[in-house]
């Protein structure tokens, strides 16, 4: 028992955490079974983020950990102490919507809106890895998003929209 | 859901997790790319009093060009193996495979050795590292263990792990000239779990005889199956229509499906398999021998 003790010195039931959001410092003592989701929206209080499914299979809550687009519904928080995140809340910048948002408003790549911040997220990921994707890369790319209410036409739309807005 | 409370642990080396996990023994998971053990954890099917996370453990995340094989870190991600040029280069049928698992953000995360040992019958590695005849090396408190893929799978959820053991690289040799594989996966809809999934890697000869086949099943069994029988059908045959029916044939008679209320009944699974044996053998057929997309 002492020995295992010993061990677990480093193991507490509340953990500190730091990681960059947004390119703002943040940090909090957390549980380790608090999910990067949570410590988002409740933690944080970036509610941006949305909290759908649960399961990793919507989409809803992607965000950018570190260069690469995660499900933040499958992760816990402390996994990402030290990482940096980029939420829906950093894409604009100066009151200027970042070009991905603009080309969604414009071709209406969405209806009650729930699903968008993950779209755009992993459509954020996908035109960094490929700027220049053919409508098929640009479905396959979102393959992992789910959303009840466009059809997904317009969505595609907006993404090969904001692509060519992004290499002006 | 929330998951069960837990402490967790963040070893620097293998040496360190290996240790933690053998003191900690049932108490204890591992968890790599999360992708597989967070959604059980929420369904509270996991409750590990620990979480040892590899993903801050140094040198397990890697692709290598060995000699005739090659190594890839247990926590390689499937992103990773999808993108690689060593692997288009040398084993495609994986960069294939790689990219009909789940999703992009789930393949950001999820890795071959996580795959691999969770030993889930309708995950896409086992079929296709079955079908290149791979080898995973263990590591644990004692001597590594490296052996067969075959050997690692005992059953659903059982991979061959003692008490402080985990998986650590994953070996591929690599095949030789004159070689094609395919891996095809009937899915319900975009990133699901595999109905039914086949691998075939085939080598030939100068005349067109089989040399080598590997023939692995996904989602057929209650682990990753080898189609041993149909394997054995074209060893040392000319691969054509005729053997082609044969394996696939075969390859539907050992394979051991069950009715799931989701996907289909074991019956129209097993038809599935003789399809997708069939079409993935054709494929592999024609990029062995210099065609097929
Ligand atoms: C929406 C969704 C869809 C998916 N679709 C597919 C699909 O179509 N095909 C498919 O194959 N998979 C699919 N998956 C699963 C995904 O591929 C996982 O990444 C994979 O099954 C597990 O790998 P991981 O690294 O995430 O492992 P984890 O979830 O971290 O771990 C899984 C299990 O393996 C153990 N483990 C992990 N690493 C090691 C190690 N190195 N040594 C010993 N034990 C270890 C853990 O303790 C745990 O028991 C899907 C997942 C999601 C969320
Ligand atoms: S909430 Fe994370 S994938 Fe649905
Ligand atoms: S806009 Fe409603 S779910 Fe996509």
């Amino acid at each position: 028992m002492a020995r295992k003790k010993q061990l677990l010195e480093t193991a507490e039931t509340y953990v500190s955490v730091s990681m960059k959001v947004n390119g703002v410092p943040c940090s909090a003592k957390i549980e380790p079974r608090t999910l990067l989701v949570h410590f988002l929206r409740d933690v944080l209080g970036l509610t941006g983020t949305h909290w759908g499914c649960d399961t990793g299979n919507c989409g809803a809550c992607t965000v950018i950990m570190n260069g690469k687009s995660v499900k933040s519904c499958n992760i816990f928080a402390v996994q990402a102490d030290g990482a940096e995140i980029i939420t829906i809340e950093g894409l604009a910048k100066d009151g200027q919507l970042h070009p991905i948002q603009e080309a969604f408003w414009e071709n209406h790549g969405l209806q009650c809106g729930f699903c968008t911040p993950g779209f755009i997220m992993q459509a954020y990921w996908l035109l960094q890895q490929n700027p220049n994707p053919t409508e098929e890369e640009v479905r396959r790319g979102i393959s992992g998003n789910i959303c009840r209410c466009t059809g997904y036409q317009n969505i595609v739309k907006a993404i090969l929209t904001a692509a060519e807005k992004m290499k002006r | 859901m929330y998951v069960r409370s837990f402490q967790y642990l963040a070893p620097k080396t293998v040496k360190e997790a290996v240790t933690l996990l053998n003191k900690l023994g049932g108490e204890a998971k591992v968890i790599a790319g999360g992708q597989s053990l967070v959604p059980l954890m929420k369904l509270r099917l996991a409750t590990p009093s620990y979480l040892i996370d590899l993903n801050r453990v140094k040198g397990l995340d890697y692709i290598k060009d060995q000699k005739n094989r090659i190594l890839i870190g247990a926590l390689t991600r499937h992103a990773a193996i999808e993108n690689s040029d060593l692997i288009k280069e040398h084993v495609p049928i994986m960069a294939e495979a790689a990219s009909h698992i789940a999703d992009p953000q789930v393949r950001n995360l999820g890795t071959i050795g996580g795959s691999l040992a969770h030993c889930d019958p309708a995950g896409d590695w086992g079929a296709v590292v079955i079908a290149l005849n791979g080898e995973v090396k263990i590591t644990g408190p004692r001597k590594d263990r490296v052996m067969k893929i075959d050997d690692f799978f005992i059953d659903t959820y059982q991979p061959n792990l003692k008490k402080g053991e985990i998986l650590t690289e994953v070996r591929i040799p690599k095949p030789q000239p004159n070689s094609g594989g395919a891996y095809l996966k009937l899915e319900r809809r975009a990133g699901d779990f595999a109905t039914a999934g086949v691998a075939a890697q085939l080598t030939l000869d100068v005349d067109g005889v089989c040399r080598y086949a590997g023939i692995g099943l996904t989602a057929l069994g209650p682990t990753s199956l080898r189609a041993r029988k149909a394997e054995k059908t074209l060893l040392g045959r000319k691969v054509d229509d005729n053997s082609i029916e044969e394996a696939a044939e075969a390859a539907a008679e050992e394979s051991k499906p069950t009715d799931d209320p989701l996907r289909g009944s074991a019956e129209y699974k097993r038809a599935m398999a003789r399809v997708l044996t069939r079409r993935a053998l054709k494929l592999a057929l024609a990029r062995a021998t210099g065609g097929g997309a």
